[in-house]
C-alpha cells in the first residue's frame, strides 16, 4: 500500500527525490499511529539541517511527534496549506500532507532509508 | 486500547474531534463500567454520609443524584462522587475507578453501627448516552418515563426488559443519560443502542472526547483539578459545599478558608498561539511560574488550545496574559472565564 516512488525512515517520514529537490512528508502508518493532527510546526525557509535533525513537530489531538529529516540540504518549501488544513496530513499524508521541500546538499543516495516493501514490513513489526 | 485503573478502554473509535462533535450536535456512546459502584444501606446511612461529604443528602429526595466528594480531614476529597438516593435508608455512590479500593477502605473505617457497604462494582456496568439526541435515543430502548426525568433525576426501571438504573446525568456538558445496568447485560443494550441511534447520527465514544468534552463543560477530573492537596472551595465547587447542614469531616478547615479568602482558583484558559498545552506544563506570568496545567486538550467546539490551573488571586481575571511552557517553547496564553462551553438552552 506504500507508494514504490518513495523512500521511507524509521521515524515513519518518507522522502520523493526529483533531481536535486527532496520532498518530505510522514506516513499512512505515522498520521495513523498520532490520530488527528491538530498543528504543524514547519521550519523556516532557507535554513540548512543536517540528516537526523530534528525540523519539526507535529501536534495531534492525542500526542506530539518531532519530525526529522533524513537528507541533508536547505529548506526551499514549507506546504503552507497545512497551517489552516493540518487535517490533510491525515487525510492524505503521501500526497496534500507533504510538509517541507529540501533542495540536496550531495547528490549522493540518503542512507538508511527503506523501500516501499520494507517500510511495509517494519510497520507491520511496530503495528499496535 | 489504553489501560486505565486495570480496565482496557479505547481513546477513541472514529476519531476524538468527530466523537466530539457527534456528542455536541447528535449522540455519543459511552463504555464507561469502570466507574466503581459502592452501595451504602442502613438506618444510619444518611447521617454518616452527612458526616463524610459536604453536600446536603439530608435534603436529598428518593430518585434524585447529587454531586459530592468523599471528604478529608484536611478538608479536601478523597474523591468526587455521585450519591444517588434510591430509598430512605438507600444509597448507590458512584466513583472514580482508581479509587474505588481506597474509597471502600475509608468508608469501612469511618462506618459504624447502622450501616452496611457493599461494593457492587463487578454486577454494574455503565453505558452513558450523552448528547441533544439522548433522549429519543434512549426512549426507544425502554417504556419508562425518561422524558420526564429532570437534570440528575433517575429512576428505576427497565431497558430492554432487564433491570436498569436510569440517570439524567453525564460528564459531557450536554443532556444525556446513564444506564446502570446488570453487567451481562451491557453487550445487548450497547448493540441496540448502536442499532436504533444510527439513525439519530449516534457514535461510540471513547476517552478521548470524554476528556476533551468534560473539558470544555469545565468539570472536574480527579488526579487533576481534584487531589488530596486541592479543597472543592479551590475548584471552584463551592455550590457543592455547605455550612448549615451540621458538622462534617474537613467542614472546619473549608470555613476557615472561605473566611480567610482563597489563595489560589482554578482558572481556565485559552492558548492564543499555536501549540496545545497539556497536563503538566508549567504556567508563567511575566517569567515566573505561577502554576501547572491540571488539564489541557484541543477543545474541537472552539478550535483552540484550553487548560485549566490552579492560579494565585491576583492572577484569575479572564483576560489576564499568560506563558506556558510547552516542551521548547513558551506560548502566550491567557485566563478565560469557565466554563468554556455551556450547552444552548434548549
Amino acid at each position: 500500500m506504500y507508494p514504490t516512488d518513495k523512500l521511507y525512515s524509521k521515524d515513519h517520514e518518507w522522502i520523493q527525490i526529483k533531481g536535486d529537490v527532496c520532498t518530505l512528508g510522514v506516513t499512512h502508518f505515522a498520521q495513523e499511529e498520532l490520530g488527528e493532527v491538530v498543528f504543524v510546526e514547519l521550519p523556516e525557509v532557507g535554513q540548512s539541517y543536517d540528516a537526523g535533525e530534528e525540523i519539526g513537530t507535529i501536534e495531534s489531538v492525542k500526542a506530539v511527534a518531532e519530525l526529522y529529516t533524513p537528507v541533508t540540504g536547505e529548506v526551499v518549501e514549507v506546504n503552507e496549506a497545512l497551517e489552516t488544513a493540518p487535517e490533510a496530513v491525515n487525510s492524505a499524508p503521501h500526497d496534500a500532507g507533504w510538509l517541507v521541500k529540501f533542495k540536496l546538499a550531495s547528490d549522493a543516495p540518503p542512507e538508511g532509508l527503506m523501500s516501499a516493501e520494507e517500510y511495509q514490513a517494519f510497520t507491520e513489526g511496530e503495528g499496535s | 486500547m489504553v489501560d486505565f485503573a486495570g480496565w482496557e478502554m479505547p481513546v477513541q473509535y472514529a476519531g476524538v474531534i468527530e466523537e466530539h462533535r457527534a456528542v455536541r450536535s447528535q449522540a455519543g456512546l459511552f463504555d464507561v463500567s469502570h466507574m466503581g459502584e459502592i452501595r451504602v444501606h442502613g438506618p444510619e446511612a444518611e447521617r454518616f454520609l452527612e458526616r463524610n461529604t459536604p453536600n446536603n443528602v439530608a435534603k436529598l429526595d428518593i430518585g434524585r443524584a447529587q454531586y459530592s466528594g468523599l471528604m478529608t480531614e484536611r478538608g479536601t476529597y478523597a474523591d468526587d462522587l455521585l450519591i444517588y438516593r434510591r430509598g430512605e435508608t438507600d444509597f448507590l455512590l458512584v466513583v472514580n475507578a482508581a479509587n474505588r479500593h481506597a474509597d471502600l477502605a475509608i468508608l469501612e473505617q469511618r462506618a459504624g453501627l447502622g450501616v452496611t457497604l457493599e461494593d457492587l462494582s463487578d454486577q454494574f456496568a455503565l453505558l452513558a448516552v450523552q448528547g441533544p439526541k439522548a433522549e429519543e435515543i434512549v426512549a426507544q430502548l425502554t417504556s419508562d418515563p425518561i422524558r420526564e426525568l429532570r437534570y440528575y433525576g433517575f429512576l428505576e426501571g427497565h431497558v430492554l426488559g432487564a433491570p436498569a438504573l436510569i440517570s439524567r446525568t453525564g460528564y459531557t456538558g450536554e443532556d444525556g443519560f446513564e444506564l446502570y445496568l446488570v453487567a451481562d447485560q451491557a453487550e445487548a443494550v450497547w448493540e441496540a443502542l448502536i442499532a436504533s441511534g444510527a439513525s439519530e447520527g449516534l457514535q461510540p465514544a471513547g476517552l478521548g472526547a470524554r476528556d476533551s468534552l468534560r473539558l470544555e463543560a469545565a468539570m472536574a477530573l480527579y488526579g487533576h483539578e481534584l487531589t488530596e492537596e486541592i479543597t472543592p472551595l479551590e475548584a471552584g465547587l463551592g455550590w457543592v459545599v455547605k455550612f448549615k447542614k451540621g458538622d462534617y469531616l474537613g467542614r472546619d478547615v473549608l470555613l476557615a478558608q472561605k473566611e480567610a479568602g482563597l489563595t489560589r482558583r482554578l482558572c481556565g484558559f485559552e492558548v492564543v498561539e499555536r501549540g496545545i498545552a497539556r497536563e503538566g506544563h508549567e504556567v508563567l506570568s511575566n517569567g515566573e511560574l505561577v502554576g501547572t496545567a491540571t488539564s489541557g486538550v484541543w477543545s474541537p467546539t472552539l478550535e483552540k488550545a484550553i487548560g485549566m490551573a490552579y492560579l494565585p488571586a491576583a492572577l484569575t481575571e479572564p483576560g489576564t496574559p499568560l506563558e506556558i511552557q510547552v516542551r521548547k517553547r513558551r506560548l502566550a496564553a491567557k485566563v478565560v472565564e469557565l466554563p468554556f462551553y455551556r450547552r444552548p438552552e434548549a
